[in-house]
């Protein structure tokens, strides 16, 4: 599904401290940068992190070389790994009204119940993590996995651009692992729109 | 830019930081761990350990102790690394005045952050402020590019004018943030910044005394020679600071000729030439303030932005120069001089003044302890200032962003 390029995209990323939303929101920014936005930032909402707490992190990406790096308060796209940040973090707070949101969750679009002038896409990233094992200290991770499902759902950037990050990124063997999730949550993203 | 547009790193600032070190071959890094400096130094420990880097890594019990190491190791004659923030430059505070007096050209990384208390590891730019009179030169970035550059540029400054730089970048909006970075080649940086060549290396052949004991006046020493007294030192370090005022300026063009980037030098600028409502800032919130430059010419407000990138030496005269066809100036600070203002804001008071120039000169204080400041505020403050000269004779009061009393 392809969207029409705007001069700057911002994307808030909604997960608990130990998720990696932080890490994958900056992988977001490389990938972009490989599909050929010329700016692009990832910062993390600064805090002290602590393991289960809800964290956000911003990324930008533009056209042109960035100038500010505030956090985002208006954006135009939210990534959410975990459904019930929805409600416990407000995750669409500021969000445009044709706004994205992708969220990893075992529901279809329709049942999150969220405003329908929202363009929601759903993808059981932890289903995918489960298969595949892709464990760390024993837990489940979907931060990788959800960069298949913003690239299905929004089309900025591909399983190629995602490949590349994550190669240069983790080990060969855990890299091949990561690229299988992304894949994977890519086939299983529903896009209501 | 003459230069094509090389492939990009997506990295954040503090590796920026490492990777320009790495690149300036430093010899000798001692550094101790603070937030959010802490993964420059990380960086570097890694290149040694891997021989990316052919250099000591001297670990060290305290920040007092890493500025000691450095002023050992760059006395020698080595070029020297460290970094800190906070409340670790604040324990450096006795070495760096030590470093500037010495005329050690030692370059520090400083990840700006709030000092204490209450705690804080979040950005403000009040630590690198409360080390202004120590004799450093300080410049700020306002993005990773810049970072990995000025730290290129700084090691060249530091070694002609013999004075201490420290590269001021705000902790986390920069040192942890991601985006894209070129990595020049390291053959154009060897040619930009030839091995240092130390003006204290030590030589048995030629004995001499390193910082001898001053008095109050010149003296002469045992063999007859009239040597100078403290406050010719310090003359001497004042005039390497006016000397600064033209080597940075050119140590950015000949980066530019080389690399295809410049900075501006001293300043730079966003929508100058007809603005006739003038934000000044240094750091990442100059850059915020191009976007409120934005928002403002929108609505029909002459707007435009002057950038510091080097906040000592202060660049008085290009300042004024540069702000003749201004009517208002409003300075967004991110440190303060308790019971009095933003020391921006004083500083460009003070050289309008001297330069008999009748701009209404506005201060606001911004985004303290790490408090997120938006281009919006910083236009909307722009806005009160503008209103208040409509309305009111009496001086404006300093403004604070977003306080929430």
């Amino acid at each position: 599904m392809d969207m029409t390029r705007p001069e700057q995209i911002e994307i808030r990323w909604h997960g608990r401290g130990g998720q990696g939303a932080v890490t994958s929101a900056g992988m977001l920014a490389e990938a972009a940068y490989y599909a050929g936005f010329k700016g692009v930032s990832s910062a993390p909402a600064f805090g002290a992190e602590r393991r289960g707490a809800p964290v956000t992190a911003s990324t930008r990406l533009a056209n042109a070389t960035l100038r500010h790096f505030s956090q985002v308060e208006n954006p135009d796209m939210v990534v959410v790994l975990e459904d019930s940040l929805l409600v416990t973090a407000n995750a669409v707070n500021g969000l445009g009204a044709k706004g994205y949101v992708i969220v990893n969750s075992h529901l279809a679009p329709e049942e999150l119940g969220l405003s329908n002038g929202f363009r929601i896409a759903t993808a059981d990233a932890d289903s995918v993590a489960e298969e595949i094992e892709l464990r760390v200290s024993g837990v489940i991770m979907v931060n990788t996995a959800m960069l298949g499902a913003v690239a299905k759902a929004t089309g900025l950037i591909t399983l190629e651009h995602i490949e590349r990050v994550l190669n240069h990124t983790f080990s060969p063997k855990a890299a091949r692992k990561n690229i299988e999730a992304a894949r994977m949550t890519y086939e299983c993203t529903r896009c209501a729109y | 830019m003459t230069v094509e547009t090389k492939s990009a790193v997506v990295i954040t600032g503090n590796k920026a930081a490492a990777e320009a070190a790495r690149l300036a071959r430093v010899e000798v890094v001692a550094a101790y761990p603070i937030t959010p400096q802490s993964p420059v130094v990380e960086a570097l420990a890694k290149y040694i350990e891997t021989g990316d880097l052919d250099a000591e890594f001297i670990t060290v019990e305290s920040e007092h102790s890493a500025m000691g190491v450095c002023i050992g190791a760059a006395t020698a004659g080595s070029r020297v690394f460290t970094a800190s923030s906070a409340n670790g430059l604040a324990y450096m505070c006795e070495q760096l005045s030590w470093v500037a007096g010495s005329r050690l050209p030692i370059v520090m990384g400083c990840a700006n952050r709030a000092m204490s208390a209450p705690w804080s590891v979040l950005n403000d730019q009040q630590d690198s402020m409360s080390q202004r009179d120590q004799g450093w030169i300080q410049l700020f970035c306002r993005n990773n590019q810049e970072i990995l550059d000025t730290f290129l540029q700084a090691f060249r400054i530091a070694e002609q004018v013999k004075l201490p730089v420290m590269v001021c970048y705000d902790g986390y909006i920069l040192s942890h943030t991601v985006m894209p970075v070129e990595i020049p080649d390291q053959e154009e940086v060897d040619a930009y910044l030839p091995p240092y060549a130390a003006h204290t290396a030590l030589d048995p052949a030629a004995p001499r005394n390193i910082n001898p004991v001053t008095l109050a006046d010149p003296r002469l020493n045992g063999e007859g020679v009239l040597c100078h007294g403290y406050m010719e030192f310090r003359y001497l370090m004042e005039q390497a600071h006016q000397e600064a005022l033209d080597v940075i300026v050119k140590a950015d063009e000949e980066f530019g000729a080389r690399f295809g980037r410049r900075w501006g030098g001293l300043t730079w600028s966003y929508q100058l030439d007809d603005a006739d409502t003038v934000l000044i800032a240094a750091g990442s919130l100059a850059g915020e303030a191009t976007i409120s430059a934005d928002m403002l010419r929108e609505e029909g407000v002459r707007a435009g932005v002057l950038g510091l990138r080097a906040y000592r030496p202060f660049p008085a005269d290009s300042l004024a120069e540069q702000l003749k066809q201004a009517k208002r100036v409003i300075v967004f600070d991110k440190s303060l001089s308790y019971g009095y203002g933003g020391p921006i804001c004083m500083d460009v008071r003070a050289t309008l003044q001297r330069h008999k120039m009748a701009t209404d000169v506005d201060g606001y204080i911004a985004g303290l302890g790490g408090r997120d400041i938006k281009a919006r505020e910083l236009a909307a403050a722009t806005r009160e200032s503008i209103a208040w000269a409509a309305k009111r004779h009496a001086p404006k009061p300093t403004g604070w962003i977003n306080l929430q009393l």
